[in-house]
């Protein structure tokens, strides 16, 4: 069993050493002349403006708050919309159907906050 | 699972999780009326009044037996029902004492309650848990929510700065904590408390995976408690939060935390982690109450002092699940309802004596000097409160403190014993030298801007603060009280021999 897997070793070696080979060997044999064209962040690019770090909206958050929110809704509708049929059938067709709208309420409270405080408005 | 049948028993499962149902629908129904007039008076009446109707629901259900409910998810009644009566007593503490102090800060938020009621949704159904979901699902609730009510005033003070230390340490716990329960599903195939004994049997008697999973699942749990390898967090948010908060926290949180591992050790391991838990739970008693003590010893700021005094009591309640008797775990049940009285008490008091300043508020204890004369009422009743913490012989505390020890001694635990006698004995110091700048030191010795202040207490705080000394005072008294919870247990159950 443990033979099976020496070719799958010899590739792991040699995929190393061909990779390291050539790193060290560009090290090595390249010229390094260094100009401000060339060690620019953008070489073939625009000149960037400004820095990086940049102030943005804390708001994003919340989107993804409220994103996650609906987001975890559907993963638990999903299964249950798949496996209604079985509890109608079963004749429990309107207990489950009330835990669900409960379920869903619950979600809309949490929109309901989310718009009356303010958290779709981008100013 | 019988689809046919999957709501017959749902009238018997609302009743068995009423509390539970109550604490949530009241929460939603707060935080809807919130969002339409913002910080409404009526929100802390309507909370109060929720965690009043529940608890009064749950002393119905305190001679009832204990059984099951949500096919097996939760537990109701008997041990859930005195367990959840401390939560609920907990909660409506910090409610009333909430109003005034963001009036007060004039932080008013509506939230405030929601969350509380929130949070202690999660507590009991932490406290009532008896599958292993349950328990991560109430543990969660309660977090997040704690989480909030931490952070919620962000001004000065840390407050940001706790929430955030609270967060991120107690979201790595949570990864322990669910690793934990991953590796118990693995080894036992039941996330069904009781059933996880027979499941470890069955698959096997996987050692290395079962233990390992037990250990994670211990550091979760150690991690709430504030145990001492693990109790890093608490000074710092017990400081920052808002002090009626911290209240909350100390005593609703810590309770339920206890709660769920006495059902975890008792239902779930039973006889079976008896010899190996006993050790490793028995350190950890130890250099918590040692811990605890000493690091409070050092503590200039009353709020700091406190939350290392609530390690140390952490440490006393773990004496009693060391002894595994069955008069252990009902005597650290009686013990986390006293605890929640004496430290509500304290920091309730603390939030009354806070004094604002431009930036935040101080609470070192030279602030404190004379205020037991100034404020006669906060004097006697902070008195009460400290010498119940030390288990001075007439309060609460000191019989609490019998029911922790005596099974601890029964079970062959006498050197863990002594240690917590010897410890108790050396948080006299701390908490004496609050009494003693309450009342011996002359109000000179504090700054200027705190002599100008008038710290004014409103009637019905206090009202609230003299009913738990009062309770702390006559507890002890009460002897069904402390027998109670010894119905719950199955005495003979000895949880193996050391």
């Amino acid at each position: 069993m443990p033979a099976d897997f020496v070719p799958l070793l010899l590739m792991l070696v040699l995929a190393t050493g061909l990779a390291l080979t050539l790193l060290l060997a560009a090290r090595w044999l390249g010229p390094r002349r260094a100009n401000p064209v060339k060690v620019s962040t953008y070489e073939s690019g625009m000149d960037p403006i400004g820095t990086a770090r940049q102030r943005y909206s804390v708001k994003f958050y919340l989107v993804a708050m409220i994103f996650i929110i609906f987001d975890v809704e559907v993963v638990f509708l999903y299964p249950w919309a798949v496996s209604f049929q079985e509890f109608l059938a079963a004749g429990s067709g309107v207990g489950v159907l009330v835990v669900v709208t409960i379920f869903i309420l619950v979600l809309a409270v949490g929109l309901l906050y989310d718009i009356k405080k303010g958290g779709l408005e981008f100013d | 699972m019988d689809l046919a049948g999957a709501y017959e028993g749902i009238l018997f499962d609302v009743a068995g999780g009423f509390t539970l149902l109550l604490l949530m629908t009241a929460g939603v129904v707060c935080i809807v009326w919130d969002i339409f007039s913002n910080d409404d008076p009526v929100l802390p009446v309507l909370a109060a009044m929720t965690c009043v109707v529940a608890a009064g629901w749950e002393v119905r259900g305190l001679d009832a037996g204990s059984s099951t409910a949500f096919y097996d998810l939760i537990r109701a009644y008997g041990l859930t029902s005195y367990i959840n009566i401390t939560l609920l007593i907990s909660a409506l503490v910090s409610i009333v004492l909430s109003v005034p102090y963001l009036n007060r800060i004039r932080r008013g938020y509506g939230e405030v309650y929601a969350l509380i009621l929130f949070a202690t949704a999660g507590a009991v159904m932490l406290a009532s848990a008896n599958s292993l979901v349950t328990v991560f699902v109430g543990l969660e609730t309660m977090s997040i929510a704690l989480y909030i009510l931490v952070g919620l005033v962000r001004q000065g003070g840390g407050g940001i700065e706790s929430a955030l230390k609270y967060f991120l340490l107690g979201a790595f716990s949570t990864g322990f904590f669910l690793y934990g329960i991953a590796l118990l599903y693995g080894a036992t195939g039941t996330m069904i408390l009781p059933d996880l004994a027979a499941g470890f049997e069955a698959r096997g008697s996987m050692m290395l995976l079962f233990w390992a999973g037990v250990a994670l699942f211990l550091v979760g749990f150690l991690f709430k408690v504030s145990a001492v390898p693990f109790h890093m967090w608490t000074p710092d948010v017990y400081q920052g939060a808002p002090t009626p908060l911290t209240g909350y926290m100390s005593t609703a949180s810590k309770a339920a935390a206890f709660a769920a591992l006495i059902l975890v050790l008792y239902y779930g391991l039973g006889d079976l982690a008896a010899t190996k838990w006993q050790t490793a739970l028995a350190v950890v008693a130890l250099v918590t109450m040692v811990g605890g003590n000493i690091f409070a010893l050092v503590q200039n700021n009353v709020k700091r002092m406190l939350a290392y005094s609530s390690v140390a009591h952490a440490g006393y309640v773990l004496v009693a699940l060391v002894a595994g008797t069955g008069e252990g775990y009902a005597g650290a049940a009686y013990y986390l309802l006293i605890y929640s009285f004496m430290n509500l008490g304290a920091f309730g008091v603390m939030a009354l004596l806070e004094w604002d300043q431009k930036e935040g508020s101080e609470q070192t204890i030279d602030s404190l000097s004379g205020v037991g004369l100034r404020k006669p009422i906060l004097g006697v009743v902070m008195t009460v409160f400290m010498f119940s913490l030390i288990g001075f012989p007439p309060f609460g505390g000191f019989f609490g403190k019998i029911a922790v020890f005596a099974p601890a001694i029964e079970a062959g635990f006498t050197w863990l014993v002594i240690v917590g006698v010897l410890a108790s004995a050396l948080s006299g110091y701390y908490y004496l030298r609050v009494l003693y700048v309450f009342w011996m030191r002359p109000q000179s010795w504090s700054a200027p801007q705190v002599q100008a202040h008038k710290f004014p207490v409103p009637s019905l705080s206090a009202a609230v603060l003299v009913a738990c000394a009062v309770v702390l005072t006559v507890i002890g008294f009460v002897p069904v009280v402390r027998d109670l919870p010894m119905v719950y247990f199955d005495v003979a159950f000895t949880g193996g021999t050391p």
